[in-house]
């Protein structure tokens, strides 16, 4: 039992039932890989916006503070995103990002860019994420996808056993119950 | 009468087991000196899993425990598996739609209800004496919501206790379990007469009233469109209520083609919002007039999809929390409907809406009716017509699991898979 478990039970009636002990976790390791992805996603999102003026610094392209929070609102909209129901566009969002953080440090990684160093550390950080971020997104998206089965046809499921023209209109004449007593 | 009691004395504890009542003690004992159960309990966003808790006890003198033999994952549960209904907290146990047998009877409930007793559960949990349940309001009660004083401040006043929803609706526990607690239930519930199966009747205790009285609502005419947006339970249940209810012509909308065939099968006219336009198709279908009756049985999830822009505008809000709900459905009824319209709303919101067209509505003089629904005004005709072959509601369950298996349901529910459109557990 966790601490919001027990912060739960502090709420309940002394009678109501209390978790003695919990079943397996329901949410898939993927899930929560997306999860930690996606909280990832918005710290890294608010350092760039935060801190833009450190990172370009950094990365030897001073004058692209604004490209860098531009990224960073990104970074913050992606992890919203794969924090949420639709974590599969969150999860595909932060590999088209990837991409163009890749483009961006390719684009840096010059011979004259005295900090070409950082850039090349920030390049192979960067594919490591994206890899992860591919993988993730690959295996969420085929957990939570409809699937390639046919959709079933149940046009034999009327729900009427008498048949839907013996009932039409039925309960015009014997409805017993009262419409509104408002 | 507390839990012990339940034991047979003469009998060792074990013997419980033996008897098919599968149920562990050792832990519990230890930590609450209590019997448990198992149940499905909320632990957070999609995390809802079979956990050991306590067994319930009886607390007042009108309550009853009943052991469930049936209970239903509705679509409602899935807006608390997404996190989305405010003061549901870790450790809350899951389901408001079940039934079962009567095992115990607390001293006030006066002959209502008896041991052994087979009953469906009403979703909303009725006093049946305060001035609202006199009127038959019944999911407005007074008095069972045990934190009324947090709801009169969040509702302004407070409506009805509710099983396996917020603490803003009582925090009562669900039914999603092998017993549940029905307290005030020598109100609250709907007997089961002989011969009838779990699946004819278990919906009588939300999906059927809801889908019937979204439909009553409208006030159907027998020269009426009527145009029910969502094909999940509810909306299959409104697509039954209206054909019973003679309207002219049905039509239900939705995107997945199993449950549009479903639909086709109640006598519904059917419209993949995905394949083709909406307004254009009702309009077509109404000779320009748009639909006399509207039914709302989505609520607050509605389908994103970049064909509808104002769906992704809606889930950005929602997931900046500044926008509680996605309002796609209410925006595009409005607009169709036929002025001097109806708008019936049977799908859950839980907050706010932003751009309602009030303009439109008011200027059409449409009229808007909603609520949770006031089940047991409607149950008695409703049983009366499973009784008389009318209607079977059991034609919606394509899923049956064990209770343990109910984690697993949930995801396959809320993701669609293996066309699911609605899902028994047995405890």
């Amino acid at each position: 039992m966790n601490m919001l478990s027990k912060f739960g039970n502090l709420s309940r009636r002394p009678s109501d039932p209390k978790v003695v002990k919990s079943g397996p976790k329901a949410l898939a390791p993927s899930d929560m890989v997306a999860r930690k992805l996606g909280w990832f996603s918005i710290a890294l999102g608010m350092v760039e916006l935060i801190a833009s003026e450190r990172i370009a610094r950094a990365l030897g392209i001073p004058g692209k503070e604004g490209v860098i929070r531009a990224y960073g609102a990104r970074e913050l909209s992606s992890g919203i995103l794969s924090l949420s129901a639709d974590r599969q566009s969150g999860l595909w969002s932060r590999v088209a990002g990837d991409g163009l953080d890749i483009g961006t440090l390719l684009w840096a990684f010059r011979h004259d860019n005295p900090k070409r160093d950082n850039v090349g550390l920030a390049l192979v950080l960067v594919a490591g994420v994206t890899l992860i971020d591919l993988l993730t997104a690959q295996k969420v998206s085929a957990r939570h996808a409809r699937g390639r089965r046919q959709p079933q046809d149940f046009s034999n499921r009327s729900g009427f056993p008498r048949g839907l023209e013996a009932v039409r209109g039925l309960a015009r004449k014997d409805m017993s119950s009262p419409a509104s007593q408002n | 009468m507390d839990a012990a009691s339940r034991l047979d004395p003469g009998k060792p504890i074990h013997s419980l087991k033996e008897s098919g009542r599968a149920r562990s003690h050792d832990a519990a004992n230890q930590a609450y000196g209590r019997l448990s159960m198992r149940a499905l309990v909320w632990h957070g966003t999609e995390d809802i899993r079979c956990d050991e808790v306590t067994d319930p006890e009886i607390e007042d003198p009108r309550d009853v425990i009943v052991k469930v033999t049936s209970c239903a994952i509705c679509g409602s549960d899935l807006h608390l598996y997404h996190n989305l209904i405010p003061a549901i907290l870790p450790g809350d146990i899951m389901g408001h739609e079940m039934m079962g047998e009567v095992v115990e009877v607390g001293s006030g409930v006066n002959g209502a209800l008896r041991k052994g007793d087979r009953i469906v559960v009403p979703f909303t949990i009725i006093c049946g004496e305060c001035d609202q349940c006199k009127r038959k309001n019944f999911s407005v009660c007074e008095r069972t919501n045990r934190n009324k004083n947090i709801a009169d401040k969040a509702f302004g006043h407070t409506t009805a206790g509710l099983f396996g929803y917020t603490h803003l609706t009582g925090g009562y526990p669900g039914g999603q379990a092998e017993y549940v607690r029905v307290p005030f239930a020598d109100a609250t519930h709907i007997k089961v007469p002989v011969g009838l199966s779990d699946e004819r009747v278990l919906f009588l205790g939300d999906i059927l009233p809801t889908g019937w009285q979204a439909a009553v609502q409208c006030e159907i005419e027998p020269s009426d469109t009527v145009a029910i947006w969502g094909c999940g339970p509810v909306g299959q249940m409104a697509i039954r209520s209206a054909i019973l209810l003679g309207a002219k012509q049905v039509v239900g909308i939705d995107c997945l083609p199993e449950r549009l065939s479903m639909a086709g099968a109640g006598g519904a006219i059917t419209i993949n919002f995905l394949e083709e336009s909406v307004v254009e198709r009702l309009n077509e279908l109404t000779g320009g007039n748009g639909p006399d009756k509207c039914v709302d049985a989505i609520g607050m999830e509605s389908h994103v999809s970049f064909r509808q822009p104002d769906t992704v505008y809606d889930r950005a809000k929602q997931m900046m929390l500044m926008e509680s709900d996605r309002p796609h459905v209410l925006r595009e009824m409005i607009y169709v409907c036929r002025p001097a319209g109806v708008i019936s709303i049977a799908g859950v919101y839980s907050g706010l809406v932003d751009k309602i067209p009030m303009g439109q509505a008011m200027n059409k003089g449409l009229t808007f009716r909603m609520g949770q629904t006031h089940v047991n005004r409607w149950t008695d005709d409703l049983m009366r017509r499973i009784e008389e072959g009318q209607i079977d509601p059991s034609f919606v369950i394509t899923h049956t699991a064990g209770l343990e298996q109910g984690p697993e349901m949930y995801k396959i529910f809320r993701d669609k898979q293996d066309s699911c459109v609605k899902v028994v557990l047995k405890p």
